[in-house]
């Protein structure tokens, strides 16, 4: 047995002595290098570019601007395609842009031997002109009564970086740090019109995306550039500063709730309008607020739901896909104001979401569908136990006044395991055989370091009765190999490929059986592969070896041939998934600051396929919502669309030293629509952790804070209007 | 790559301030942890760096027969946090030095540098002001010492003179023997951050009744500096909690901190009073006083 | 400017000639073909470029070549022998350290160089957080990578 057991990633080896080869480490001897000219201005009109004095610089390749880009609008969204036109992304970016949208908006590009002469080829050759106004909305919202995300940054170590080349059959070559390999390949096409048949793209090993790779940014423009050059390697390597505004960001979101309950704490109705800002261009920007509304209509399902949802643009940079995909802006709104019910209620926190939360067997309304696995009230009543709830609390009432103040929070999620019926749900596997026995597995589905390669190599280990150390999985998506499958993202590869694998294993499987039964002339229904072997399956009996079973398929001069099995599957369900957490705060009043004593996220996510690598998921996602709660946003001067912090040094994400101990407990259920009982994981961790402190902010000083992030700076604001400083 | 112009590595201090006189607008680069950075920035054209990393005369930290401890410029922070000699007689500068950025940088980054950059966040800077540390200088007209208060001119302005480079830090006996400090950064962070404010105080107490105290900030005004009226009026006056109150009320009236993007001006003065009684606190705490 | 430097990598003397503008960061990556030290900030913010130069863990971004004349410097190539590896890795392997990876190179230098140190002392939690505060993880959390320092520093 594999499936639920910890084994090692299969990357581990190559992640840890240094040989695992991400885009930067592949070198072409005539590689060049570009950088992107950006405007300096947030909003206004190219007036005048000269580029003639950087393009006669010495070591400069080629200089492009607006001027000499195709005239064609693409959307940068790594959706699958939409058959249906009203499920379209929106089509508003040219590669170089004179109308400015932002500051950091692109320009102009200079090709150059290296970095040093392309940015000084930047440096001496642009005047831009236009004009500064449009002020903007979105840093200085601050409403009452409303809840208020600011914009949040991925902050994946590896940025942003492609390169491009023309083969030997004038295709053009991309390499990228991209979640999403084959949906880029049809983006550039579109951008570039070309064939896409004339494009391959190959994904390495890639340092993190978070979302923010599930966006087509670089690509196109890496293709145009080698297109132009007559097949010259060129590389865009985004400095972390660029990355911080010229990729992507979360949507900052303003949100009004408004909850209807009895007095008995069941809750009636939920208003939410939310505002989202998707920054200078569309990217996700139509899907996020709409996602966010719906992956939490299933969590009170017996409440009647009104979700609104506008999205704006600002001049700003942009805002895309980030982990858990407008679900961490609505839920802290939700969570928080359910919290605030259940005080109005005075009923318990934990009682008042029990009384209403979804239970196996409810209907999850958007969908239409009975809810098939479901733990969330047993995550509740576990957490309750782990967090010692009713201890805790009876020991925090001396701790509501004076300078350090003590409370517990709690607060739930729900969410998805794919994006269907949205948009279209498929996965990809091809399992070949080889003469020693072993099996090399190709799937589409996208390793970003989630573990998606190693939990299907589990999958396929159980199934096929081949041990785990058997199974190869290419660590490469090419789309020229791997079979379709649209990426990493929605928290979807192990859900949706769990029925491919299956499949395919089953069939390879049979295979096997069947070729030996040429070799033994035992019915194939009667035997089994059991750790590497073929037995009988009545009485378990060594019958071959798979190692001879795979030479004789090769090269018995009769029978067999190479055994393989490819499967490509669409998947029509999408199960929800739970999950809350708990947390235990202390809060210094007189230096604005919390400290969470204990923090517990507890999952149903079905079966959990490999524990030790789900929990580290939880970390990392919890890791990342403490930072959403407590220090992390893109500061952005209001009234010049001047982002302030766009390092990694004025960029508060959480070092080593400000993250506490995570806990993290998975109540199990079996999905019955999924091949190995799991539904989704990865995004879900970083949700709660805001709602939760909030409410255990709440607890500890009776003070509401409805804005993220609450900083110190924001928490001095709070205390002195409130009179506690 | 570095976009600079020109390189020079001299091997002694007398070859540096030649090269120096004959540069007039060149840099010195120690760690570089700050030059390095600021080239990748584009903050520099065209510029000539004096590269001091190597020269050994920099790197000392050693107690003189007059009991004076002194720290040469080209002193790392990892370097003082592993000295016997500042663990035993000033561990407020360990405390200092360690709340530097992370790990990488406190095994290269120097504390001349960090004094010569001029910032008011050097985490260095309001321990060595709270040590009424002595900055000795050289140039071609030789050397000169001044007290690190008259060092400072303004925002990453110094009192370096034209041809001078800082050779080290005198702390005399005077300034440490019998006094107990401490020093608290407050960030948005545990670890690699800035200092939204940062506190030294150093102390002597006898009987309850404090002999000296010396408090001393970092983002409290354009430059460190120290609250000297305050200070005057605690010596002499003995442990209490009102006398904590007076400090952070006095404290108010000298410290001059401005708003920027990071916090307000409001939000740092607020954390500067609580902090002269915090820091004060825990070395009154730390020796056996009861407060 | 370019100039000629020698220094021992990963055990074996080596000798370039180096522009002098450029970074150990450079140096290794462009001419002694060391890719584990990964680009995340190029200003000393991140740690995934860290190396040991005679020991002492430093970020190669903000490291001038010239100044690894002469001196000892270890990257994670030379950490595995003979395809066995070192306590440390085995520790991120078997613990669940790793994620994406990108940052694991620079966290395994960091973790050697404070084993090192620190080897058969009790050390505290807070000592082991604060002296792998200079290395940026955003998947893991720092979660399972204490742990590998743990096991590390048991072995």
């Amino acid at each position: 047995m594999t499936v639920g057991k910890s084994v090692n990633r299969v990357d581990a080896f190559a992640k840890v002595t240094g040989r695992a080869e991400y885009t930067e480490d592949f070198y072409r001897p005539d590689m060049l290098v570009a950088k992107y000219f950006r405007s300096t201005i947030s909003h206004g009109y190219v007036k005048k570019i000269d580029i003639e004095k950087a393009e006669n610089l010495e070591g400069v390749e080629a200089v492009f601007t607006y001027k000499d880009v195709p005239n064609i609008k693409f959307a940068t969204a790594g959706h699958p395609f939409s058959l249906d036109p009203a499920y379209k992304d929106i089509e508003d970016k040219l590669l170089l842009t004179q109308n400015i949208r932002f500051m950091g908006d692109e320009i102009a590009v200079v090709v150059a031997e290296n970095e040093i002469i392309a940015n000084n080829a930047l440096k001496h050759s642009y005047e831009c002109g236009g004009k500064i106004d449009e002020a903007l909305k979105n840093s200085d919202y601050v409403t009452k009564g409303k809840y208020m995300t600011p914009m949040v940054h991925h902050c994946h170590i590896e940025n942003h970086i492609s390169y491009a080349y023309m083969d030997d059959l004038n295709r053009i070559i991309i390499v990228s740090s991209t979640q999403i390999p084959h949906i880029a390949r049809r983006i550039i096409g579109q951008a570039l019109d070309i064939p896409l048949s004339q494009i391959r793209v190959i994904k390495p090993f890639i340092g993190g995306g978070f979302g923010n790779k599930q966006d087509v940014i670089l690509e196109p423009m890496v293709a145009f550039l080698t297109q132009k050059l007559d097949g010259r390697g060129v590389q865009i390597n985004l400095s972390r500063e660029e990355c911080m505004i010229g990729t992507r960001n979360r949507h900052p979101f303003h949100i009004k709730v408004k909850t209807g309950f009895m007095k008995d704490g069941t809750i009636t109705a939920i208003k939410t309008d939310a505002v989202s800002v998707t920054g200078a261009y569309a990217s996700h920007g139509h899907s996020v607020a709409s996602a966010g509304g719906s992956k939490q209509s299933c969590l009170y399902p017996r409440a009647t739901l009104k979700y609104n949802a506008k999205t704006i643009y600002a001049n700003i940079p942009v805002a895309g896909a980030m982990r858990a995909y407008g679900s961490p802006q609505i839920l802290y709104a939700l969570e928080s104001n359910i919290d605030d019910a259940a005080l109005i209620a005075g009923i318990d926190p934990i009682e008042f979401r029990l009384k209403n939360i979804i239970k196996k067997g409810d209907i999850d309304k958007l969908a239409d569908k009975e809810v098939l696995s479901c733990g969330l009230s047993e995550c509740l009543i576990k957490g309750r136990d782990l967090i010692s709830w009713d201890k805790k609390k009876k020991e925090y009432k001396k701790f509501k006044t004076g300078n350090i103040r003590k409370g517990l929070g709690v607060a739930c999620f729900s969410y998805a395991s794919g994006v269907y019926p949205i948009c279209v749900e498929i996965a990809g596997i091809r399992l070949v055989m080889n003469q020693d026995g072993t099996v090399h597995v190709q799937v589409g589905a996208t390793e970003i370091g989630q573990g998606s390669d190693t939990v299907v190599a589990q999958m396929v280990s159980e199934t096929l009765g081949l041990s785990f150390k058997n199974i190869f999985v290419v660590q490469t998506q090419d789309t020229d190999i791997s079979p379709f499958d649209p990426g990493a993202y929605a928290s979807r590869q192990a859900y949706v490929i769990s029925n491919a694998v299956l499949k395919a294993a089953k069939l390879l499987k049979q295979r096997i059986l069947n070729h030996a039964f040429l070799m033994t002339d035992n019915n194939s229904k009667e035997m089994d592969i059991i750790k590497n072997n073929i037995v009988l399956k009545e009485n378990n009996k060594f019958v071959l070896s798979i190692k001879e079973l795979a030479l004789d398929s090769f090269y018995h001069k009769e029978r067999g041939h190479q055994l393989s099995a490819e499967v490509s599957k669409k998947t029509t369900a999408n199960p929800s998934v739970f999950g809350c957490t708990f947390v235990d705060i202390t809060v210094d009043i007189p230096l604005c600051k919390i400290k969470i004593n204990k923090i517990i996220n507890l999952h149903d996510s079905g079966v959990i396929l490999n524990p030790v690598q789900a929990e580290a998921q939880v970390h990392g996602g919890v890791s990342m919502g403490i930072g959403a709660a407590l220090s992390e946003e893109v500061i952005i001067n209001s009234k010049t669309g001047y982002i302030h912090n766009n390092n990694l040094l004025d960029y508060k994400m959480p070092t080593f030293t400000d993250v506490p101990k995570i806990d993290c407990h998975f109540v199990e259920t079996f999905e019955p629509t999924s091949g190995y009982g799991n539904k989704a994981l990865g995004e879900p961790p970083t949700i709660t952790p805001s709602p939760a402190i909030r409410n255990a902010f709440l607890d500890a000083t009776g003070l509401k804070i409805n804005s993220l992030p609450m900083s110190p700076n924001k928490l001095f604001d709070l205390f002195r209007e409130n009179g506690l400083l | 790559m570095f976009d600079f112009e020109k390189y020079i590595k001299p091997e002694t201090i007398d070859e540096t301030i030649k090269y120096i006189s004959e540069n007039s607008d060149a840099r010195l680069i120690a760690g570089g942890t700050d030059i390095l950075i600021n080239l990748k920035k584009g903050k520099f054209e065209n510029l000539t760096l004096i590269d001091i990393h190597d020269i050994k005369e920099l790197k000392f930290i050693k107690i003189d027969d007059n009991k004076n401890i002194l720290i040469g410029s080209g002193t790392t922070f990892l370097n003082i946090i592993e000295s016997d000699i500042i663990k035993k007689h000033i561990p407020m500068l360990i405390k200092a030095a360690s709340s530097v950025g992370g790990p990488q940088i406190r095994n290269i980054a120097t504390i001349g540098g960090n004094i010569c950059n001029g910032v008011t966040s050097a985490d260095s800077a309001s321990s060595l002001f709270a040590l009424n540390a002595v900055l000795i200088l050289k140039g071609i007209n030789g050397k000169r010492e001044i007290p690190i208060s008259d060092f400072y001119l303004g925002h990453g302005k110094v009192d370096l003179k034209e041809t001078e480079i800082l050779i080290g830090f005198k702390i005399t006996p005077n300034n440490y023997k019998g006094y107990f400090g401490h020093y608290y950064k407050y960030a948005m962070r545990n670890s690699m951050d800035i200092a939204t404010i940062g506190c030294a105080v150093s102390l002597k107490i006898n009987h309850g009744v404090f002999q000296d105290y010396r408090i001393a900030y970092g983002v409290a005004a354009p430059v460190p500096m120290r609250c000297l009226k305050t200070e005057k009026a605690v010596i002499n006056q003995k442990i209490s909690n009102e006398l904590l109150n007076k400090i952070s009320n006095m404290v108010e009236k000298e410290v001059n901190p401005r708003t920027s993007w990071r916090a307000s001006k409001e939000f740092r003065m607020n954390i500067i009073k609580e902090l002269s009684k915090r820091v004060t606190k825990k070395i009154l705490i730390s020796v056996g006083e009861k407060i | 400017m370019f100039q000629e430097i020698s220094f021992i990598l990963n055990g074996k003397k080596r000798k370039f000639n180096i522009d002098v503008r450029k970074s150990l960061f450079e140096i290794l990556r462009e001419y002694a073909g060391i890719k584990s030290v990964k680009q995340g900030c190029k200003v000393g913010e991140c740690g995934a470029c860290s190396v040991l130069v005679d020991d002492v863990l430093i970020d190669s971004c903000i490291f001038l070549g010239l100044w690894a004349d002469g001196k000892k410097i270890k990257t994670l190539e030379g950490q595995a022998k003979q395809g066995k590896l070192s306590k440390v890795q085995q520790a991120y392997v078997n613990e669940g350290a790793i994620q994406c990876g990108f940052c694991t190179p620079g966290f395994i230098m960091a973790t050697t160089s404070f084993v090192k140190k620190n080897k058969q002392k009790n050390v505290t939690i807070d000592e082991i957080k604060k002296n792998h505060a200079g290395n940026l993880c955003r998947c893991t959390g720092y979660q399972n990578i204490l742990k590998a320092v743990k096991k590390s520093l048991r072995n």
